[in-house]
C-alpha cells in the first residue's frame, strides 16, 4: 500500500462554480519524491491544499484521500488538526507570511511543538536548537528571539525546515519552497530538503516550476495543466521523452537557459566540483 | 563615450525606524560605464543593493555622492533623461494601474510625453505585435492577464516611446519557466530591432547569462567584478566563482 493514495479527487468553487481540479488521482510512494509541475493557476497548489484540508469554506472537494490507510476527508476537524504538522507538514512559499508578524518565532515553534509533543520550554530549546544548527542557522536563541521581519526569506524558510526536522512528519508537502528565494538562499534550501529526507526517509511532495530543483529531488513527476493531470512517469521518462506538449516546452526551455550556461562556465578552475 | 557612466556613487538610507540617526550604506563607491548597444547584466543576492542601484540609473532616486551621468549629463535631469531610459519591473501585478486597459497603460507614457500626436491606435496594435500578444488585447484589464502576458504588456508600454537605454529589475524572476524563455528571447530580438541597451538586473545568473553582454557582480553594495559573459568561466573573484557554484541546474 502506499503512503498517501489520492482517488478522483475533484474540487469545485461554489461561488462561482467554476472547477478547479477536475477527477485527479496519485500516490506517493513510502520515502519517495512526487514533484508536481504546472504553470500558475494549473491546480498545484489546490492539489496540496485538498490533502491538508486546509480549504476555504466555499471550496468543495470531492474524492477519497488516503494517508496510511486512514480517509482523511472523512476524519473530524480535531483529529486532522492532530496530523498536520506532525504527520503531514507544509513548507510554504512565502516564508513572510506563513509566520504570525506580531510575535516572534520562538513563541510559535513553541506553539507548534506543545501542541504535538507536550514539551517543556527547554525541550523545545534544546531540541530546536539542533534542528536549526543542523540547517546552517547558526545562533538559534538569538534567532528564536527574533520577529519574522528581521529575518530573510532564506532564513524564515530553514526556520520551517528545521521544524519540520524536529515535527519528524511522514509527509512533506512543500510548495514552491525555493520560489521566492535568490540563488543562493535557493541552493541552500535544496541542500536541506535532500538532508531531511535522507534523515527521515520520509515521503515529500514538491510543487515547483523550476525544472533544475525538482530534477535534483524528484523521483516521480505528474504536470497539470487547467486543473487535470496531463502527464505522469519518472522523473528519468519525463525529462527524457515528455509526450504532452505544455511538458516539452518548459523542458526544452529548461534545456535552452541551461545548455548556454553550462557551455558558458565551461569545465574548467573547479567550477563543477559539486 | 560611454552611453551611461556611473563614477564614485554612495547611497545610504536610514536604518532602524523614523527618528534613528543610523544611516545604512547601500551602494557604496560603485563606478562602471555601459556603451551603447550592449546589455550589463547585474546580478547579485537580495538586499545587495542592486534594485536601488537600478532606480538611481532609471532616474527615481539621486544619489547621495558621486555622478550617474546620460550621454554626458545628469541622469535625474528630466529634459536630458527625455523618454530615453524605461524601466520594466519584477512586480508585474502593481506596475499597471488596475483601472486601466492594456491600451491606456501603454498609451500613458506616449501621452505624457506628447507623443501621441504622430502615434496612434495602430501603434498600440503593432506594439502589442511586437511583444507577442494580439490586438484583442487592448480592451483587456490588467487582472484579465496571466503573469507572462501583464510582464509582456509592461514590456510593450516601456518599448512605446522607443527608449534608447531599459532598465529591467528581475523582470522575468517571477514568470515559471517556459513564459521566462519567451520573454528572454523577446528582449533579444527587440534589442536587434531597436539598437537598445539593457541594464538586467536579477539574482538569475543562467537568465543573465543567455541576455547580457557582460555580467556585474554586485554584493553588499560594492561591484565585485565585471566580466564579459562569454569569459564567465574566467571569473576571478571569489564572489563570482561562488555564486557560479550555486546555480542548480539539471
Amino acid at each position: 500500500m502506499h503512503l498517501l493514495e489520492v482517488q478522483h479527487l475533484h474540487v469545485t468553487d461554489r461561488h462561482t462554480g467554476s472547477v478547479l481540479l477536475r477527477d485527479s488521482s496519485f500516490h506517493v510512494k513510502q520515502g519517495s519524491c512526487l514533484a508536481i509541475v504546472g504553470e500558475s493557476g494549473s491546480g498545484k497548489s489546490v492539489t496540496c491544499k485538498s490533502i491538508m484540508r486546509l480549504h476555504k469554506a466555499w471550496i468543495r472537494q470531492t474524492g477519497e484521500i488516503w494517508f496510511k490507510g486512514e480517509e482523511l476527508s472523512a476524519l473530524p476537524e480535531r483529529q486532522m488538526r492532530k496530523k498536520r504538522g506532525k504527520q503531514l507538514a507544509m513548507i510554504l512559499q512565502h516564508g513572510m507570511r506563513a509566520f504570525d508578524p506580531t510575535c516572534v518565532i520562538g513563541v510559535q515553534i513553541g506553539e507548534t511543538l506543545k501542541e504535538h509533543y507536550g514539551w517543556s520550554r527547554a525541550e523545545i530549546e534544546a531540541n530546536m536548537s539542533l534542528a536549526m544548527m543542523s540547517v546552517r542557522l547558526n545562533n538559534p536563541v538569538e534567532l528564536m528571539n527574533k520577529y519574522p521581519h528581521q529575518l530573510s526569506g532564506g532564513m524564515l524558510q530553514r526556520v520551517m525546515i528545521a521544524l519540520a526536522f524536529v515535527l519528524e512528519p511522514d509527509l512533506i508537502i512543500a510548495d514552491e519552497p525555493t520560489t521566492a528565494l535568490d540563488t543562493i538562499a535557493q541552493f541552500e534550501v535544496v541542500e536541506q530538503l535532500i538532508a531531511l529526507r535522507e534523515r527521515m526517509n520520509g515521503a515529500m511532495i514538491l510543487v515547483s516550476h523550476d525544472l533544475g530543483i525538482v530534477r535534483r529531488l524528484a523521483d516521480d513527476i505528474i504536470v497539470m495543466k487547467d486543473g487535470e493531470i496531463v502527464e505522469r512517469g519518472s522523473a528519468n521518462v519525463i525529462f527524457s521523452a515528455a509526450q504532452h506538449a505544455y511538458t516539452q516546452r518548459l523542458v526544452e526551455a529548461n534545456r535552452a537557459l541551461n545548455g548556454h550556461f553550462e557551455r558558458l562556465k565551461g569545465g574548467g578552475l573547479g567550477l563543477v566540483e559539486h | 563615450m560611454a552611453l551611461l557612466n556611473i563614477s564614485h556613487v554612495f547611497k545610504s538610507y536610514s536604518a532602524g525606524g523614523m527618528f534613528a540617526r543610523r544611516a545604512q550604506e547601500v551602494v557604496r563607491d560603485v563606478s562602471f560605464a555601459c556603451e551603447p548597444g550592449e546589455c550589463l547584466g547585474i546580478v547579485g543576492e537580495s538586499g545587495s543593493g542592486k534594485s536601488t542601484l537600478g532606480r538611481m540609473i532609471a532616474g527615481l532616486e539621486k544619489p547621495d555622492r558621486g555622478i550617474v551621468h546620460w550621454e554626458g549629463r545628469p541622469v535625474w535631469d528630466r529634459r536630458q533623461r527625455g523618454c530615453r531610459i524605461s524601466a520594466v519591473f519584477q512586480d508585474y501585478t502593481s506596475s499597471i494601474n488596475p483601472f486601466f486597459t492594456v491600451e491606456e497603460a501603454i498609451m500613458e507614457p506616449l501621452r505624457t510625453s506628447g507623443m501621441h500626436k504622430r502615434k496612434d491606435r495602430s501603434s498600440v496594435d503593432l506594439l502589442l505585435e511586437q511583444v507577442g500578444l494580439n490586438a484583442s488585447y487592448r480592451e483587456r484589464y490588467p487582472h484579465e492577464l496571466s503573469g507572462g502576458e501583464a510582464q509582456r504588456v509592461c514590456i510593450a508600454r516601456a518599448i512605446a516611446t522607443e527608449p534608447h537605454y531599459i532598465v529591467m529589475d528581475e523582470a522575468v524572476s517571477s514568470l515559471d519557466g517556459s513564459v521566462q524563455l519567451l520573454v528572454l528571447d523577446l528582449l533579444k530580438a527587440l534589442r536587434r530591432k531597436y539598437a537598445m541597451s539593457y541594464m538586467f538586473i536579477t539574482h538569475d545568473l543562467q537568465a543573465a547569462a543567455y541576455l547580457c553582454d557582460r555580467i556585474l557582480f554586485f554584493k553588499e553594495g560594492r561591484v565585485e567584478e565585471i566580466i564579459a559573459t562569454e569569459q564567465l568561466r574566467n571569473a576571478q573573484s571569489e564572489y563570482a566563482r561562488h555564486l557560479l557554484r550555486m546555480v542548480i541546474t539539471s
